[in-house]
This record gives C-alpha cells, structure tokens and sequence, in this order.
C-alpha cells in the first residue's frame, strides 16, 4: 500500500450515495466506499461512466452529503454535514469545463483574489492591492502563458487554455490540502490538454498537495500519480500502488479491470480512450 | 431660467435622485443576476417612513436615514425568501411587492400623507448653505449621489463587495472558493433595496408628499434607465464606470420624459412610454438579427 507511513489527508468511511430514491430513477451512484488519501498522494481515477467518479468528488468538497452512517474526515476533522463553502477552505477543485472554474465578467487579477481568500473571512478591505497583484503575477509567470502582463483582462476574453490554466492557478494559490481535478483536460485541444496537465504535475509537486484526478484516459491514468483507483457501479474495485502501478501497461488495467468487475468490458467510453492511448 | 435649462436642471435633478434607484435595480439584475421586483413597494416604503417621521417630529435627515434601514430590511425578506425559503427570486420580488403594498397603507394610516407644511430634509440643507428651489434640490440631491457613489464605488472593490460581484457571474465557483453566496444574496439584495428606500423618502421629501401608488413601474423605469445608459457608455464593466452608467442613463431617461411632458404627453402616459422604451429597446436586436437572417436561440424564460 502507498504511504501508509504518512499522515491521511482524507478519510471516506462507508460511504453511500443514492438519487432519487423511490422513484423509478433511483440510483445508487456510490456503496460502501472506503478511501484513505495519504499527505502528498497523488491518486488517478478511473472507471466508466456512471462509475460514481464525479459523485465521489462531490462529496468530498461537499456539494452534497453523503447517505447516513457515511463520514467524510478531512485532517481527522469530520466535515460530513459542512457546507460546500467551509469545505473550501481544504478542498479545491478544477472542472471539465474552464467556464465553471472562472467567473467571466471579472478580471485575472479580480478572479485570483477571489480564489486567493479561500476559506478566509472576507472584509470591507480593498480586494486587490500590491502586495496581493505582485504574489498574482508571480503565481502567473510559473506557468508561462504571459497571463502575468494582461492581468486587468476580462477573463471570458482568454480561450479554454488559458481559462483553465488560470482555473488551476486558482485552485492552487491558497494551497489547499487537497485538490480535485474533474476530467479537468477533457475539453481541452491535445496540445492544451497536455500543457495543462503538464502545468498541473508541476503545480502537484511543487506544492505537494493531495491530488485525487478523475480521467477518462487509461493511459494517462497509469503515466501521472503515485496511486491508482478503479471505480466501477459506484465501488472501488481496484486501488494499485505506485510500484503496482508502474508494473502495468494498458491493456494490463483493462484485463485488470475486465478481472476486478467480473463482467464483460463494454463501455464504450473506456475503450474509446484506450484506443486513443494506444495510437 | 430658459425653457432648454430649465427642462436640464429638472432632468438632472432626477437623475441624481432616481439614479440611486437605477444602480439599486443594477445591483440585484445585473450584479447578482436576482430580479428582483419588489422595488416597486419599498421605493413608497422609503418615502412612507420617512413621511411618517417626519410628521411625527423626528429629524429629517434622522427619518431618511431610518427610511434606508426600512429598505434594507425589505431587501432581507426577499434575499430570506430565495435563500431560505427557496422560492424563485422572480416570485420572492413579487410576493414582497405585493404584500409591502398593504405595509405602506399601514405605515402611512392612509394613501397619501402631506409633507408640505413640514420642513424636510432639503429645507434643512438649504438653510445651511442658503440655497432654494431647483438650485437646492439640485444641490443636496447631488451631496447624497456623490456620498453613495463613493461609497459603493468603494464597497465593490472590498472583498466582501468582489465576492458579491462573482456571486451573480459564477455562484459554483464562489461557493467552492469559500464564500457563502447566500450572504451575499442577502447582502445585495438588502443593499439594492436601502438605496431605493432612500430615493423613495428623498423625492416625497421634496415633492412634498407621499403616495402609496408612487412606486408602481418604478422597476420599468429604473431598467429602461440602465439600459439606455449602457447603450450610451458602451456596455461599461468596471466599477466606476457602472455606477456612472446609471446616473448617466438615468438623466438621459428623465430628460426624454420630460421633454415628452412638454410636447403635450400627459403624466399618465408616463409608465406606458417607460414600457414601450424597454420593449424597443430589448426588441429592436432580435429583430435586427432575424432580418439579416442570423440564427437567434429560442426565448428563455427567464
């Protein structure tokens, strides 16, 4: 197992998720999860849709709660009933689509003030001044896309690229203790998707924050992170170690998976993707 | 005073006093994206407060103040109403307008109170700097524009006043940042309300009276305001630039009215005019795109 010798970030006991409960749609999106995130880890999820991916995710920044009997530890605290914005204060998070991550009409410099109070207390004090502008334009030139010089921008003028890398700035500059990346390159072009994931490795590991990353992509799921989960029906059915990790190739994870979910492997997506990486 | 200066005087008179309505309603339609309706009721709210302090000896400049307070109260209840209660902000604007039109009639006993024989705020600050008439309704209307001005122009900037700017651009990511935008709707909408109340007491202060029916269309109004003065300032997005917006808008507003007024119209006709402004106005747009053949997206609803 990884890092057991380290401090958990995050604890999920017996989580249990379930929509519309009593109707003909009800969905039972997560059962019986257990997850210890250690300090420092940096997790890749994968799994098909429907998997409960998105809904793990939510629940640990606490969109919603859980099912009762279900506990969500952050640092031992337990923040199961907390709202979405006292989470925040651990929890960041970066979307698929950068224009929920941004808020348009604002400027860069306004957007990463906004971000940059995560889970403080915000006061009648002038939001921006030089001290704050430069410690922005330093979170800026790190990631080199020259945001730095048009921080009095519109941020619904910047393409996806940029929207997202700025989104990724602003899940950051606070260091929160856990950082949540939803499909986060899903919408991006191939060469962005890969400057923005490079930008999000290096951002990782400078801060050494824990990471859980939900991805589509196999292969990237196996190249990125010191851990791997496998979802499937809304349980983990697998949870590899960096040097189980490293020892597989793709086609390894999906007999793997093919294995682990005892079923036929049919899901489209999933093998869309592994195709992709494969070519 | 020659008729061409004496109609700009009047408008500009106006449009300091019911530019504070415009940027109220610019702060809960455009900043927080809450339409909020119930300025209609809290515009003779302000107005019935303050009258009725007045009347009852209170200091002028006391009651106009206390007619904020009122305002800003109003605007909690229907912040609370879509916060939570959850009831939709266009029905929670609606329920306060509604219902505050009964509260008016209760706080002023009656459906109008005169104001003439009483000294008022104006009377007060003309005293002081011995000014009177249009000169002095000019003068203090232009002290409590400025005064609000600065202080939102101010406000908005804070952190607090950023975070209730992303709360109508971007609510999910407020909320993931940390901040209860909750709070904010509450703030802005008791804030939007404030300032509309004390429009409200200042013109029945120097119109010399208060009527419970003088604040139906005032939303129409105040959003034709806004509208006409993003048109002439180009769809301005920085702070200073919007709160001039709607003083700017509203002047060119209140001078169209009044000119309207001098060529025959009559005072009825006003809230009519007001309507077929906004109409062509949001109208004239689409039309255009539908001629040149462009697609347009269905009609929201919302």
């Amino acid at each position: 197992m990884s890092g057991l010798e380290g401090k958990s970030t995050l604890e999920l006991k017996d989580i249990q998720k379930v929509f519309n409960r009593n109707t003909v749609d009800e969905v039972n999106a997560l059962n019986e999860v257990n997850l210890q995130v250690n300090e420092r880890d940096f997790v890749t999820i994968i799994g098909s849709n429907g998997a409960g991916k998105s809904s793990l995710l939510n629940i640990v920044a606490g969109v919603f709660p859980p099912e009762r009997g279900g506990k969500v530890l952050i640092h031992g605290h337990d923040v199961t009933r907390m709202e979405e914005f006292k989470h925040a204060r651990y929890v960041a998070r970066v979307w698929q689509e950068p224009e929920v991550g941004t808020a348009a009409n604002l400027t860069i410099e306004e957007n990463l003030s906004l971000a940059l109070l995560r889970g403080w207390r915000r006061g009648p004090r002038i939001a921006i001044n030089k001290k704050r502008r430069n410690q922005f334009a330093e979170a800026l030139s790190q990631i080199g896309l020259g945001l730095e010089d048009r921080m009095g921008t519109q941020v619904g003028t910047l393409s996806g690229g940029q929207r997202q890398a700025l989104a990724l700035v602003m899940a950051t500059i606070s260091t929160p203790s856990i950082l949540l990346l939803d499909e986060h390159i899903a919408t991006l072009d191939p060469n962005t998707a890969q400057v923005v994931l490079e930008l999000t490795d290096m951002i990782v590991k400078r801060d050494q924050m824990s990471t859980l990353m939900v991805t589509h992509n196999m292969d990237l799921a196996l190249r990125y992170g010191n851990r791997l989960v496998m979802m499937h029906k809304g349980k983990i059915i697998l949870d590899l170690s960096e040097s189980e990790k490293n020892r597989l190739s793709v086609s390894d994870l999906v007999s793997a998976f093919t294995r682990a979910a005892g079923e036929e492997f049919t899901d489209d997506n999933v093998l869309l993707s592994d195709a992709e990486s494969a070519t | 005073m020659d008729i061409i200066s004496g109609i700009l005087a009047i408008s500009l008179y106006e449009g300091l006093i019911y530019g504070l309505v415009a940027i109220g309603v610019y702060l809960t339609f455009r900043v927080l994206g809450f339409p909020d309706l119930g300025v209609d009721a809290t515009f003779p709210m302000g107005g019935a407060t303050a009258a009725v302090l007045i009347v009852g000896g209170v200091n002028p400049f006391l009651a106009t103040a206390a007619a904020f307070g009122v305002g800003f109260v109003a605007g909690c209840i229907t912040g609370l109403l879509n916060t939570a209660l959850r009831i939709s902000a266009l029905l929670s604007g609606i329920l306060i307008m509604v219902g505050g039109y009964s509260v008016n009639l209760r706080i002023m006993g009656g459906a109008n109170i005169p104001l003439l024989r009483n000294v008022s705020s104006f009377d007060l600050f003309g005293e002081f700097l011995g000014l009177q008439g249009l000169t002095l309704s000019i003068a203090f209307a232009g002290v409590v524009a400025l005064f609000i001005f600065l202080v939102l122009n101010w406000f908005l900037r804070t952190e607090i006043g950023l975070s209730l700017r992303a709360s109508g651009d971007n609510e999910k990511m407020v909320r993931s940042l940390g901040a209860d935008t909750n709070k904010n709707i509450l703030i802005g909408c008791a804030l939007s309300n404030g300032l509309v109340a004390l429009a409200g007491a200042l013109v029945a202060q120097n119109q010399g009276f208060c009527d419970v029916g003088m604040g139906i269309g005032i939303i129409v109004m105040a959003l034709a305001a806004i509208i006409i003065g993003e048109g002439l300032l180009g769809n301005p997005k920085g702070i200073t630039a919007i709160l001039l917006c709607c003083f700017v808008g509203t002047f060119a507003y209140r001078l169209f009215i009044t000119i309207a007024l001098r060529v025959g119209l009559e005072p009825g006709d006003l809230k009519l005019i007001s309507s077929v402004l906004v109409i062509v106005v949001l109208g004239i747009p689409y039309l255009r795109k539908r001629l040149r053949g462009e697609w347009v997206p269905p009609a929201s609803r919302m």
